[in-house]
Formats: C-alpha cells, sequence, structure tokens
C-alpha cells in the first residue's frame, strides 16, 4: 500500500527511441540555411529522375543553375521572367502574412493585363504622353486586380467563405472571360487571332537595357516589394497585419479589426496581382493573349512561401524560380531533357522548402533516462 | 492507483494520488477545475503517463503506455468530447479500430454490438447513422465502444455536461445498470447533487492531492463542498471596506447571449458594480461566465438587455472602443490575448498603435521605451525584443495586466486571473487587482476559485445557468454557501449548519492541508 515512485515509465519503442520531437523554433543561422538545404534536397532526390533520362545529371544542374547566369543576354532573360514573380510573389505573401490565403493571383493578373490592354488601345493614350498613359495603366490594373479580389474578400470576411476555394475557382471564370473577350469583340478582324488591338507605343513600358526585353516592370517589381518590405515592417498596419495573420483572436482581442485588416490585405495582394498582368502586356507583349501569364499567378505562392513571406526573401526567390526555368528551357533543348524538368525541380524544391520549414519548428531532444 | 504524480512543466496536476475502484461501485472523483481529476484519469486511461506511481489492476502491476493498452486491461473512457464518426453508422462506429479480418461484414457487426447493448439493457438501434442521434443517444454509443470492448472499469468525464436534465436521469439508471453488472464506474464531476445522487463513494481532489475519501451515504452537499474549495488563503487578502454607495461603474440589465452552439448562454443577467469595490462573479465553469466576459469585451454581441459603462452604452462597440471607454481587460485564456509570435514590445502597443506612430511609421524607439518602462513596473523578467511565447505563464499574465492596467481603467474585467499561475505570481495578480480597487477602480473578477473570490471580493454574485442567483457581501459568504448556491440550490442556501456537519467527516486534517500564509507583499 506504500507509494512507489518508478521512474520513466515505459520507453516509447517507436521510431523515435531515445530521441522526442519537441516544439521549439531553430536558431536563426539554421533558418537561413534552409534553401541551401532544399536545394541539396531537390538534386538528391531529382538527380534519379535526370539518370532515367540518360543525362548526367550535374551536368543539368550545371546548365540549369549557373549556365543562364554565365551569358549576358540569358542572364538578362532571367530577369524578364523574374518581372512578373516579383509582382505576384508580392501580392500572395502580403494576403499570406495576414492569414488570407490568396490563391487567385492567376485571375487577379488577368483582370489587370485586362484593364491594361484596354487603357492602352484608347485613342487618349494615342495623345496623352507616355508617363500620364503609363500611370493611368497603373492605376487601372491595380484596380481590377482589387476588383476581381473583392467578392471573395468580403465572403471571407463577411460569411467565413474559405477564399482557398473562391479565389481559386474565380482563376478560372477569368480564364473564360478573357477568352470570350478575345474570341468576341476584340478577335483580330484580319488575321482571327484571339488577341486584342496592339497597345499605343506611349503604353509600353520603355525597355531598360537596350537589345533584351527587360522592361521597366523590373523596377516597378522591386519598387513593390520594397514598398511592402517598409509597410510589414514599419508601419502601424504592418503591424496589425502581422498580430492578424498569427494569432487572429489575439489581435481582435487587443482591438485590431481583423476583417478590415484581412479585407484590406486582400485587396491590395489582387491589386498587385494586376499589376504583373500590366508588366506582361505594357512591356512584352504589347497586346492581350489568352496565354499572357506562364503561371505566374500560381508561381508567386511558390515565390512567396520560398521566400518565408518576407519581401527580401521573395525577390530572391522569384529571381531563383526564373533562374530554373530560363535554365529549364535550355537544358532541354541542349540535353534533349523533357521540358516539364524546370516544373519538377520547382515542385520539388517548394515540397523540401516547406518540409524543412516545418521542420524547423522542431527540435530533437534526448530524452532524459 | 497508488503515489500517481504527473507534472506539467512547473505545475503538478497530481501529487501522490491513491485511489482504489472497486468492482460494483460507483466512484465519484470530485473537485474543482484543475484539480487533477482528468489528468489522474487519462494517466489510468493510458493517454499520459505518470511520472511517479504506480497502477495495479486485479493485484497485478499493470502498464499502461497507450489507451490501446489500456482497451486491452478493460479500461474503457467517455470523453466529453465524443470520438464517434458521425457518418457512420452506431455498429459500424461500436467495431471500428477493434480487431478484424479483412472482410467486414455489416450484418454480423450490428447483431455483435445488438447483443452487447441487450446485455446491458441500452436501448439503441445499431444501424442507426450516428448523425442522426441525439447527444444522450451519442453518449449512450460511447458507452457501449467500451462495453463491447469488455471494459471492467468505465471512465464518465464529466458525463452531464452535455445532457438535458431528463437525459442524465436516464444515464444515470444506465449508470447503476452497469455496476449492478459488476463494473466499476468512475465518474468525474463537480456538480454536487449528482454525486450524491449517484454514487457510493467519493474522492475529492484539490491541487493535484487527495483531500477526503469518504462513503457517499455519510456525505452531505455542505461536506463535499467545504473539501472541494478548501480553506486556504493566499498572503494576499483584500483589507478594508469598500466606499459606500459610489458611482456604479458597471451596469447590466436583462443580459441575454448566446452561446457557440445557439443556445442561451446568459439569460437575463443582471448585475451592477460600483468604483472602488471588487464584485466577483462565482460559478462552476460553464454557467454563461465566458459568453459575460466575451459580451465585456465586445467579442460577443448580446441578443437582448442592456451593459452600461460609466453610463454609456456598449451595445455596437468594438473590442477597440470599449477599450478606449476605459475597460481593462484580462482574459481567461492568456494565448488569446498575446500574439506568441510578436515581441513583447509590439504587444504591449498594440492596442494603442495610433499614439506610437509617427509620420505614418511605427515610433520604434516610443515603443521599445515604453516596453521598458512597463517591464520594469510590472517586474516583467523578459527583454522588450523577446517574443512573447519564450515567457512564462506568469510573466505572460504580467504583460496583459501592463497593458490593461497601465492607463488606470475605470473598469477591470477578470477572468481566473491566476489560473495555471505558482503561488509567487499569484500573490503578485492579485495585489495588483487591490491596487486597482483602492485606485478607485471597479473590479470584475469572474473566478471558478472560490478561495480567489474570498480574498478579494467585497461582494459576490453567484452565477447559475446564465443567471445570478444572488448576490453575497463578502462578509455573509463561506464556501459551504457559495458551493450550494453554484449547484443550483440557492434555495437551500440558508439552512447550512456547516460546522457541525465538517466536523464528523473522516477526511484528512487539516494539517495535511499545504500551509500558504505567507508575508504581505503589499
Amino acid at each position: 500500500m506504500t507509494a512507489q515512485p518508478t521512474t520513466a515509465p515505459a520507453k516509447p519503442k517507436r521510431l523515435t527511441g531515445g530521441w522526442r520531437l519537441e516544439r521549439g523554433s531553430a536558431p536563426w543561422w539554421l533558418r537561413g540555411l534552409i534553401p541551401v538545404l532544399a536545394i541539396l534536397i531537390t538534386f538528391v532526390l531529382t538527380a534519379a529522375l535526370l539518370s532515367l533520362v540518360a543525362a548526367n545529371p550535374f551536368q543539368a544542374f550545371y546548365g540549369m543553375l549557373i549556365e543562364p547566369l554565365s551569358a549576358p543576354v540569358s542572364a538578362l532573360e532571367v530577369l524578364v521572367q523574374a518581372t512578373p514573380l516579383l509582382l505576384t510573389g508580392g501580392a500572395v505573401l502580403f494576403a499570406f502574412r495576414g492569414g488570407y490565403y490568396n490563391i487567385g493571383a492567376e485571375g487577379q493578373l488577368y483582370a489587370g493585363a485586362l484593364a491594361a490592354a484596354w487603357i492602352g488601345q484608347l485613342p487618349l493614350a494615342h495623345s496623352l504622353p507616355a508617363p500620364l498613359v503609363l500611370g493611368l495603366m497603373l492605376l487601372g490594373s491595380f484596380a481590377a486586380g482589387m476588383l476581381w479580389a473583392l467578392l471573395p474578400a468580403l465572403l471571407r470576411t463577411r460569411w467565413k467563405v474559405d477564399e482557398v476555394v473562391t479565389t481559386l475557382l474565380l482563376n478560372a471564370v477569368m480564364l473564360y472571360l478573357i477568352s470570350a473577350i478575345l474570341q468576341g469583340p476584340w478577335l483580330d478582324p484580319v488575321t482571327f487571332w484571339p488577341q486584342s488591338p496592339r497597345i499605343a507605343p506611349a503604353a509600353q513600358y520603355p525597355v531598360l537595357v537596350t537589345d533584351s526585353r527587360v522592361h521597366l516592370g523590373l523596377l516597378v517589381g522591386l519598387a513593390v516589394l520594397a514598398v511592402l518590405g517598409w509597410v510589414i515592417a514599419r508601419t502601424p498596419f504592418g503591424l496589425r497585419l502581422r498580430a492578424v495573420g498569427l494569432n487572429a483572436r489575439a489581435a481582435g482581442f487587443m482591438g485590431v479589426n481583423v476583417g478590415r485588416t484581412v479585407l484590406i490585405a486582400a485587396l491590395v495582394s489582387g491589386g498587385i496581382a494586376g499589376l504583373a498582368g500590366m508588366g506582361e502586356v505594357a512591356g512584352i507583349h504589347h497586346r492581350l493573349l489568352q496565354d499572357i501569364s506562364n503561371n505566374f499567378g500560381y508561381s508567386g505562392i511558390v515565390v512567396a512561401t520560398l521566400g518565408a513571406l518576407n519581401p527580401l526573401g521573395a525577390g530572391l526567390a522569384a529571381l531563383f524560380i526564373a533562374l530554373i526555368e530560363v535554365g529549364g528551357q535550355s537544358v532541354s533543348q541542349q540535353m534533349g531533357i523533357p521540358t516539364f524538368l524546370a516544373d519538377v525541380v520547382q515542385a520539388t524544391l517548394l515540397l523540401s522548402t516547406l518540409g524543412l520549414l516545418l521542420l524547423s519548428g522542431y527540435r530533437l531532444r534526448r530524452k532524459n533516462p | 492507483m497508488r503515489g500517481i504524480t504527473k507534472r506539467f512543466g512547473a505545475l503538478v496536476a497530481d501529487d501522490g494520488v491513491d485511489l482504489d475502484l472497486h468492482a460494483g461501485e460507483v466512484h465519484a472523483l470530485l473537485g474543482e477545475n484543475g484539480a487533477g481529476k482528468s489528468t489522474l484519469m487519462k494517466i489510468l486511461y493510458g493517454r499520459y503517463q505518470a511520472d511517479a506511481g504506480e497502477i495495479q489492476l486485479d493485484g497485478k502491476l499493470a502498464r499502461l503506455a497507450s489507451p490501446a493498452d489500456a482497451i486491452a486491461h478493460g479500461i474503457g473512457m467517455v470523453s466529453q468530447h465524443f470520438t464517434l464518426i458521425r457518418t457512420l453508422s452506431v455498429a459500424e462506429n461500436v467495431v471500428l479500430g477493434m480487431p478484424s479480418g479483412l472482410r467486414f461484414s455489416q450484418a454480423a457487426a450490428e447483431q455483435a454490438v445488438a447483443a452487447t447493448a441487450q446485455r446491458y439493457n441500452f436501448n439503441i438501434d445499431p444501424a442507426a447513422v450516428v448523425r442522426h442521434l441525439s447527444v444522450g443517444e451519442q453518449q449512450r454509443v460511447e458507452i457501449i465502444k467500451a462495453l463491447h470492448r469488455n471494459a471492467r472499469v468505465l471512465i464518465l468525464d464529466e458525463p452531464t455536461a452535455v445532457l438535458t436534465p431528463q437525459e442524465s436521469a436516464a444515464l444515470f439508471a444506465a449508470v447503476r445498470g452497469l455496476v449492478a453488472h459488476g463494473l466499476a464506474v468512475v465518474l468525474i464531476s463537480h456538480k454536487l447533487a449528482e454525486v450524491l445522487s449517484v454514487s457510493d463513494r467519493v474522492t475529492v481532489l484539490r491541487d493535484g492531492r487527495v483531500v477526503g475519501q469518504l462513503e457517499t451515504k455519510a456525505a452531505t452537499q455542505a461536506d463535499l463542498a467545504r473539501l472541494m474549495v478548501g480553506r486556504e488563503t493566499f498572503g494576499v487578502v483584500r483589507s478594508g471596506a469598500a466606499p459606500q454607495a459610489a458611482a456604479p461603474v458597471l451596469e447590466i440589465s436583462d443580459l441575454w447571449a448566446a452561446a457557440d452552439k445557439g443556445n442561451d448562454a446568459l439569460r437575463g443577467l443582471s448585475l451592477s458594480a460600483q468604483a472602488g469595490e471588487i464584485l466577483a462573479v462565482a460559478g462552476v465553469a460553464g454557467n454563461g461566465q465566458s459568453e459575460l466576459a466575451q459580451v465585456l469585451q465586445g467579442l460577443r454581441q448580446p441578443t437582448r438587455g442592456q451593459v452600461l459603462v460609466k453610463r454609456q452604452s456598449l451595445a455596437g462597440r468594438s473590442p477597440a472602443e470599449i477599450l478606449m471607454l476605459g475597460v481593462g481587460q484580462i482574459p481567461e485564456d492568456r494565448l488569446a490575448a498575446v500574439v506568441g509570435e510578436l515581441s513583447v514590445a509590439d504587444n504591449l502597443v498594440l492596442p494603442y498603435l495610433a499614439e506610437f506612430t509617427r509620420q505614418g511609421q511605427l515610433d520604434r524607439p516610443a515603443i521599445r521605451a515604453h516596453a521598458a518602462q512597463l517591464i520594469q513596473e510590472y517586474q516583467i523578467k523578459a527583454a522588450p525584443g523577446d517574443r512573447a511565447q519564450t515567457l512564462s505563464g506568469g510573466n505572460l499574465q504580467k504583460i496583459i495586466l501592463a497593458r490593461s492596467l497601465h492607463r488606470d481603467p475605470a473598469l477591470v474585467v477578470a477572468m481566473n486571473p491566476t489560473r495555471g499561475l505558482d503561488i509567487g505570481a499569484t500573490d503578485y495578480v492579485r495585489s495588483r487587482l487591490l491596487e486597482q480597487r483602492a485606485r478607485g477602480a471597479a473590479v470584475l473578477l469572474i473566478a471558478d476559485d472560490l478561495d480567489e473570490i474570498l480574498a478579494l471580493a467585497d461582494r459576490i454574485a453567484v452565477i447559475y445557468e446564465g443567471q445570478i442567483v444572488g448576490v453575497l457581501p463578502a462578509a455573509e459568504a463561506t464556501p459551504e454557501r457559495l458551493g450550494l448556491m453554484m449547484a443550483g440550490s440557492a434555495l437551500f442556501a440558508e439552512g447550512v449548519q456547516s460546522r457541525r456537519d465538517a466536523a464528523q467527516l473522516n477526511a484528512p486534517t487539516s494539517s495535511a492541508e499545504p500551509v500558504l500564509f505567507r508575508d504581505n507583499p503589499l
């Protein structure tokens, strides 16, 4: 009948053995290593795939990650590819920071592209000076992106409708809308191509580097990321946004208007995605096309996540994704590897980064004997 | 169970608890929230591992490393939150997770479950889909689930919390039937009346220790109430009388509000607190206290009635506006008041960001200085830049205190402000609340802990099923009287002869109780 204290009852015999997973954040230097580790893991995982198609994985990775940077032409092309990703990445990270999972950047991008193409072909675009026309297009595409983001944002903040579903579904709606416009009123009367009228010269982004496609949109993207960084870190709204994203209940308790904060974040996110659409119209194609976006809206999610929802990180991630994109294309041409290689690498990279981010929230501890 | 001890960090949930269960008895485990009842039973059910102590079944040492082990040893548990799959049938739910062959036969399962139900006189349709069953019926399915696994010990964790009185009566009839079949049933509860009506023996836990074990026949509600709430006093107690007839700061009249599930949690509650007093709201958890606090925070809209603070209505005001009206809030759940991933400094200024903004930017130096000042003033053991989640519960609570009290609010709403804190932090929080009272604030203390209420409150309002069933001046309040009122027997609260009854108890003597008189830090 006496109390018999026994120590450490029944050690778990499962995977953990003498170790135990505990919650706890990783030191900053380990967090900094996450992208490097993710690349290494991606290499290991995709090397086998590359070997399957009889390619030398080292050569392939060299061609994909290093070679594009060795020649000015391809290096500049990386910047071109990165331009829309800077903006969609920024759009996604801003919303995600507030706990609003905007998967609709693709649709919002097309809304912005539509507005930019419409303003750019108006008669007044041929008569007004270029800065004014571009200013109007920036405003118009931002407003169009916001408008396309408005409905899911209201549904979420008013009636708690899951924005992941609504924003995602609206992407398809927007694609059909664009298709209808291009097949209908904007169908080219001469060639019968589904493409909008060409925008006025004043409505085109100036090229930054001669004999390349690098355009003013790159600077717009960098500027937007810089502004986002400032807003998130330095302004009252940014602090409220972070509080809402991290713990909406506590933020609401502390008097933060959660609904309004989320609404603003969602609309700004849509507007920024709209600017990405304008960039493709004003900087590259100079008209609206059905496939103006190479899934930039979805890649923006990868960029934002890879950049750990940090504008600086997203900037680097955008450049990196663009590098893989350009490198993947050239490698597939040179080595005869299927073109979806870049997609596979990109997806593997995202998954390993997400896995590492998750694991960095835990610590492995030896159990006390 | 012998000498069971379980710690969670610095908190000792169970401290050397001994418990004997006999076949054929209903054994009630009585205690306040946090007394260690559920933890003890989760250890028996293999969900937690005890840090010390042992469990014997039929005289043999048993190692219960998981609920699967416990089930194999004939222990079943029905928790407050059911673990049923709503789209499956009763029979499917019951046999789910049990060893079976590759083929599953619906008919065989239904037959087997029907046989089990029959044996114990349970009336249930094995083919019914769980989604269509009432809460009481779902609970019966949970019980059958345990019986079907040949449970000899059945643990019911506050089973009546979710039931109507009629369903409760049916449950207790069923429980008596199980006992007649030779099972041992553990009933975790803090409702005195049901413990007295259904159990054979009662073990009372307080602060993780057994403070009494008695035959139900020999017990009265007053005995149990006294044992349950105890008599410990912390060093910090109220002194001096509250001012007579001061201005009312908080006036609540006929307040109705719905709970999350849609039922009325507050049903015509009226209350008034004046400047310079601590008004406590005492009650068993779940009688509308959380909803009352949420209405005062602006996080829940009342369906009817009026709340005035300094004669201004709270109707339609946001949490931010209520804050600016001069209402300081110390909430029940600290993690719902602090963003753990943000810094201490950020958490201290979040409600007042407008004052820490210069030219559209956060005024970082001012935010840091503000944090440094409050950290010093409230003795918070942290640096301004530390993330809040790295702080201990006591320091977290000090952040909340600092944030809500340093602006001298007219009304302080504190809900269980010392729950989970150690004695030092508890004393600190209490002295800060008394400071607010001395300054002339009205303090509304909503607490489950009667010791705390008796130590601090000038007046005590007892809440029961969303209404105030009585308000006592502190001088007239005793744990027995409050305990009876909290249990819903307001009408009989007058006639308690507590001292004489208490003397007859075969409970541990008062020397076994921890002595907590300490130097008064005030």
